[in-house]
């Protein structure tokens, strides 16, 4: 079964990431490393990305013959996906087990930072036989 | 090089030749995850030498030669290793066995029996004894496993990896089980080679036109265990459940991989050869007597596939035959098609009874198919309503693309029909 495990950061995060100490911003890149190592070794590790700031995030429509219309900024949004963990487990319980690990990533000092993390199924293009 | 191996002898010589050569090895070195490697380097050197170089006269041999130098390189280097790290003199060629060994290269059929029960064995999660037989028994490679579940090759060589440690610290031998325990395990090994077609006959959609095709390597190593165990009715049972499965594959799917129900295929791209070999084999497995769990799906798929349009369906013997299944083994999927059955038989509303079983045994509760099947037979009782709202709920539970594009257009199509009265 693959999931999606998504960081769902708020505006005002960001800013308070960018006041961390050194220290603090590689004890979380370490612990996120491990734990991408953890679970290829454990064979349930499928990908992993982190995405840049929303400064240099856009929106992108379609416009007329499909010309692509851009827009800066998304004023309105509260929150932004900071990234995104796709795994292949055997049971719903353990992508809770998971997200709970990536959720206790240390900020600030080495404390958890209790991130909520949204856990989403992948969907599949198998099926099965239907009355 | 993918057309000299397929010219001058197929890359299925080197499959079947994986376990032969894998049990040697492991005889010989009674270390089955270092042979497990080195068989698996053996068969990737193959692959880049052999189109070069030619076939070896004697292929098993070759694979054999070149496995066993990958193990005694190994210990060699290991050995070397303690030695400089305890900086003692060393005599290699006393220490490391010989680089010309004499096999016996009479090849044991066991072998592969022997390899099939240890890869499916219980101790091992599913996930984890599918990847190791069909690395092991079915000769594919990492990268072709990990490109048939979609993950990334590390990751599965890391679930082959872990699968040979459950084996280690499980003290499992390489040897026969015992016939009793044979019997046992059996189940087991069906298990693992019925999952591995389900994986590949269920995703016959989609972005897989460079993905391996599984159902068809189930239905290989299923002829292989046949071959081996050809007294055995479950075996011949499962192989038939998966021809005459699989026989009707080209039609499930339309133009735009939409799935087709069984009633709405085109009855004419059935593979009618499948269908014959598989009505065969099951013909003659019934006549010996036990009747188990995969004989009697199988019977169940040959009624289908024995009627011509959908509305010559036998369903009074597809009803008989549920009712054994779920005498010979009972699961809550069994009843939910006994419920289809006894719609067709019986009229929808005594189907609807069946199902309220399901409601209070919970396991099925939050279960799409239950839903599916739920708004199926509504919608035979003529309660639209009741069957739109249930095509939804069955949407919206599915994990799959195409069931949920199917149930959305089935509550669609019946809100459509309704408008139009």
């Amino acid at each position: 079964m693959k999931y999606i495990l998504m960081m769902n950061i708020p505006k005002e995060g960001y800013a308070a990431f960018g006041a961390w100490s050194q220290r603090d911003v590689e004890a979380n890149m370490k612990f996120v490393k491990n734990l991408n190592k953890t679970l290829s070794e454990s064979g349930e590790f499928v990908a992993a990305e982190g995405l840049a700031l929303p400064d240099q995030a856009r929106l992108v429509r379609s416009g007329k013959d499909g010309v692509p219309i851009t827009d800066g900024v998304f004023p309105e949004s509260k929150e932004f996906l900071a990234g995104y963990l796709i795994v292949d487990v055997e049971s719903a319980k353990r992508v809770d087990e998971i997200a709970a690990m990536w959720s206790a990533s240390p900020g600030p000092g080495g404390l958890p930072l209790n991130m909520p993390i949204e856990v989403r199924r992948v969907m599949s293009g198998s099926a099965g036989e239907l009355p | 090089m993918k057309e000299f191996l397929q010219n001058a002898f197929s890359e299925q010589l080197l499959r079947d030749l994986a376990p032969q050569v894998l049990g040697a090895v492991v005889r010989r070195f009674r270390d089955f995850s270092a042979a497990e490697d080195a068989v698996q380097e053996a068969m990737l050197a193959a692959f880049t030498q052999w189109p070069r170089e030619g076939l070896p006269q004697n292929p098993r041999g070759w694979l054999i030669q070149v496995a066993s130098r990958r193990i005694t390189d190994q210990v060699r280097n290991e050995i070397a290793r303690r030695h400089r790290e305890t900086a003692v003199a060393v005599d290699e060629e006393t220490a490391a066995p010989a680089d010309a060994i004499e096999f016996d290269m009479d090849m044991d059929p066991d072998d592969t029996l022997i390899l099939l029960f240890m890869c499916c064995h219980p101790s091992l999660t599913p996930s984890s004894a599918i990847a190791l037989t069909l690395r092991a028994v079915g000769g594919l490679t990492t990268a072709e496993i990990a490109n048939a579940f979609l993950v990334p090759e590390a990751t599965m060589a890391q679930r082959i990896s872990r699968a040979k440690q459950s084996i280690k610290t499980s003290g499992i031998s390489f040897r026969l089980p015992a016939p009793e325990e044979r019997a046992e395990r059996l189940p087991a090994v069906l298990h693992v080679l019925y999952l591995i077609f389900n994986e590949g006959y269920a995703s016959s959609f989609g972005a897989q036109l460079q993905r391996l095709d599984l159902a068809h390597e189930a239905i290989r190593l299923t002829r292989c265990t046949r071959a081996l165990l050809p007294n055995d009715a479950e075996v011949a049972g499962l192989l038939a459940l998966m021809l005459l499965t699989d026989a009707r594959r080209a039609a499930r799917t339309g133009q735009n991989e939409e799935l087709i129900p069984l009633n709405k295929q085109d009855r004419s791209l059935w593979d009618k050869a499948e269908i014959c070999e598989g009505t065969e084999l099951l013909t003659a497995a019934l006549s010996r007597g036990s009747v188990g769990m995969y004989q009697l799906q199988a019977a169940i798929a040959a009624v289908h596939d024995e009627a011509a349009r959908a509305d010559d369906t036998d369903w009074p013997q597809i009803l008989a035959l549920y009712e054994l299944l779920s005498r010979v083994s009972p699961s809550p999927m069994v009843t939910l098609n006994q419920a289809i059955a006894t719609a067709m038989v019986h009229g929808p509303s005594k189907g609807l009874d069946l199902l309220k079983i399901l409601d209070s045994d919970g396991r099925l509760a939050e279960h799409h198919r239950l839903d599916a099947v739920r708004a199926h037979l509504l919608e035979l009782l003529g309660e639209r309503d009741g069957a739109v709202k249930h095509y939804r709920l069955a949407a919206g539970r599915t994990t799959s693309i195409p069931e949920r594009n199917y149930l959305f257009a089935q509550a669609a199509r019946l809100e459509e029909s309704t408008k139009g009265q």
